[in-house]
């Protein structure tokens, strides 16, 4: 029995906004079935009751005052973009493109 | 060819006597640089006129009496993943290509203001992803011990800059043993400190809540001057610990007296290493236990999931830090074509990631996603939790762990190149530092065949000062870290 299939791999390709060729999709099913295959030995580690470690320090949120300091200039903050205007990204149209998408 | 860079306390010692300039040692970096790189591959981007303009005002501070830190005018070298100002940073990733940092990570800001002269950007696995040096968009590093051998990885850039005496000192990441390994692989030291003792502002993220900044170096002593330059608190980065960094070097004391070792008990020792590995491994421990240092067994059983619970983490945390990479604010766009910004985002991730960074993209959009994320992600962060469990319970017994760093010395180029999980469990004994968090260190205890033997030392969380004392005690009962690569 397959861990993964094709169609599922294709929609998490689309949920990573990763467009896959054919060849790629079914060589990245196979890669993550072997994976899948190897991870599965976790479902024998009995973790009833265990906490889960997202972070291995305190995660209480520390403050501070909020004081106006020195941000990215706006020309700058843009100055890597392949396409701007202004101060402003530019991009494709976006309204209307989940439908499509 | 000049000889290659002494230590940093060696060069620092004789630029405060006057027996040479920060010039001259830039000057001796890039001629190397020059002699050696096109073979090796370490470096992605050099920086020659504005390294030699911060050497000449590191005289000149010299001159007037002036020295902000022992690491004035000393040459080192980043891991393209570690962003300066003005400077390029691609990850190895065809994604950046183009892209100039307006602005410094902090470990460089630490670095710039205590005169450290940074000479470039070294290779790495493309988001630091990878265990080799191979998943380069810009081809792989070579090992300077064999040119047919990886350098290991990720750091392998700044492992094999050190190894060939390019520098005295560089920087990488250390995400799952990113700097331990290619360190042992090319017989130097590399350490990752305490999650959290150093800034991660400016590292560009792989997997936050693993990724750790560290130094290469030839000798323990050295780590300690550069890690006193680069750890403590940073108001950009709250993963940053609050503990003010301590004088590492003032705890290397070279005495390891009353320190009980932990080694590893068969059982949990599920492996592979090769018998030259156990070898070196285990005259080492012999070594300290000599100078004085206990030596008794801990358990450890659940790392042998590390690998396992790691790639899950590590996958997840990646496919969220990667998603800013959009082709909008910069980086690599794919031309415009038919759709809208959707179909933008795709094709300018598809051409910008590399073949393993797509992987791991995917695996970690897997394990997250509805209907899966208790299976793999959570059950991953829950085993995780038996594993620091582990290690507190094995330090309450000991000070530190020693076990190898790698299961064999390095591999041919290609080698595992066709099998990516083959590739991860070369990672079996550096990953769960850092699903822990703790400090480890790799020095060299030997050589396997002619290729460099990693042991590694594994501390409590914030005593790097610790793990920096036993590999300093060790280096100077023994030789092994004077060894250098055959030319």
């Amino acid at each position: 029995m397959s861990r993964i299939s094709r169609a599922e791999v294709e929609r998490i390709a689309h949920l990573a906004r990763l467009r896959l060729e054919p060849a790629e999709a079914d060589e990245a099913r196979r890669r993550l079935e072997a994976i899948l295959d190897y991870v599965a030995q976790l479902e024998a580690v009995d973790t009833r009751g265990v906490q889960a470690t997202t972070s291995v320090i305190p995660l209480a949120t520390p403050t501070r005052d909020d004081v106006p300091g020195e941000l990215l200039a706006p020309e700058v903050a843009v100055a890597n973009a392949p396409s701007a205007r202004g101060s402003a990204f530019t991009v494709p149209r976006v309204l209307d493109d989940e439908a499509e998408g | 060819m000049s000889e290659p860079l002494e230590t940093v306390g060696e060069l620092a010692a004789r630029l405060a006597a006057g027996a040479t300039s920060a010039r001259a040692l830039v000057e001796r970096s890039f001629e190397r640089l020059d002699a050696l790189d096109p073979a090796l591959h370490a470096f992605l981007f050099t920086r020659r006129e504005a390294a030699l303009a911060e050497a000449d005002a590191s005289d000149a501070r010299r001159a007037r009496g002036e020295r902000r830190s022992p690491l004035d005018g000393i040459p080192v070298a980043l891991k393209d993943n570690i962003v300066q100002a003005g400077e390029p940073a691609s990850c190895a990733s065809r994604i950046l290509a183009g892209y100039v940092s307006p602005f410094d990570a902090t470990v460089v800001a630490r670095l710039r203001a205590a005169g450290a002269v940074i000479v470039g950007r070294t290779n790495l696995d493309e988001f630091a992803m990878g265990s080799s040096t191979e998943n380069s968009c810009a081809g792989p590093t070579r090992n300077p011990w064999d040119p047919s051998r990886s350098p290991g990885g990720s750091s392998g850039g700044s492992a094999a800059a050190v190894a060939a005496g390019i520098v005295p000192a560089a920087f990488g990441s250390d995400t799952g043993g990113s700097i331990r390994q290619p360190a042992a692989l090319c017989g130097v030291v590399g350490m990752k400190p305490t999650y959290g003792r150093v800034s991660r502002f400016g590292l560009i993220a792989f997997a936050s809540s693993l990724d750790q900044i560290g130094p290469f170096a030839r000798t323990a002593a050295d780590c300690a001057l550069l890690l006193e330059a680069i750890a403590g608190h940073d108001p950009h980065d709250s993963t940053s610990l609050p503990e003010p960094a301590p004088d590492f070097s003032r705890a290397l004391t070279g005495d390891v007296s009353g320190l009980t070792l932990g080694v590893l008990r068969e059982a949990d020792d599920q492996s592979g290493m090769t018998p030259g590995v156990h070898a070196r491994v285990s005259e080492a421990v012999a070594e300290l236990e000599r100078a004085g240092a206990k030596v008794r067994e801990v358990s450890l059983p659940h790392t042998r999931f590390g690998i396992a619970a790691y790639y899950l983490i590590a996958t997840a945390e990646a496919s969220s830090n990667l998603a800013r990479y959009d082709g909008v604010r910069y980086g690599r766009r794919a031309a415009d074509g038919a759709g809208g910004i959707t179909a933008l985002y795709e094709r300018t991730r598809a051409e910008g990631f590399g073949a393993e960074v797509k992987r791991r993209i995917l695996l970690g959009t897997y394990v997250l996603s509805a209907g899966y994320y208790d299976a793999y992600y959570r059950k991953a962060q829950q085993v995780r939790t038996l594993l620091r469990r582990d290690f507190d319970a094995a330090f309450e017994a000991c000070d530190a762990i020693v076990l190898p760093t790698t299961p064999e010395a390095a591999f041919r180029l290609g080698e595992k190149s066709s099998d990516p999980l083959a590739l991860y469990l070369a990672d079996v004994f550096t990953v769960s530092a850092n699903l822990a968090g703790l400090p480890g260190v790799s020095i060299p205890c030997g050589l396997d065949a002619g290729l460099p033997v990693g042991f590694q030392i594994l501390g409590r969380p914030l005593e790097d000062a610790t793990v920096l004392r036993i590999a300093d005690a060790y280096q100077r009962r023994t030789e092994h870290h004077l060894a250098r690569p055959p030319r």
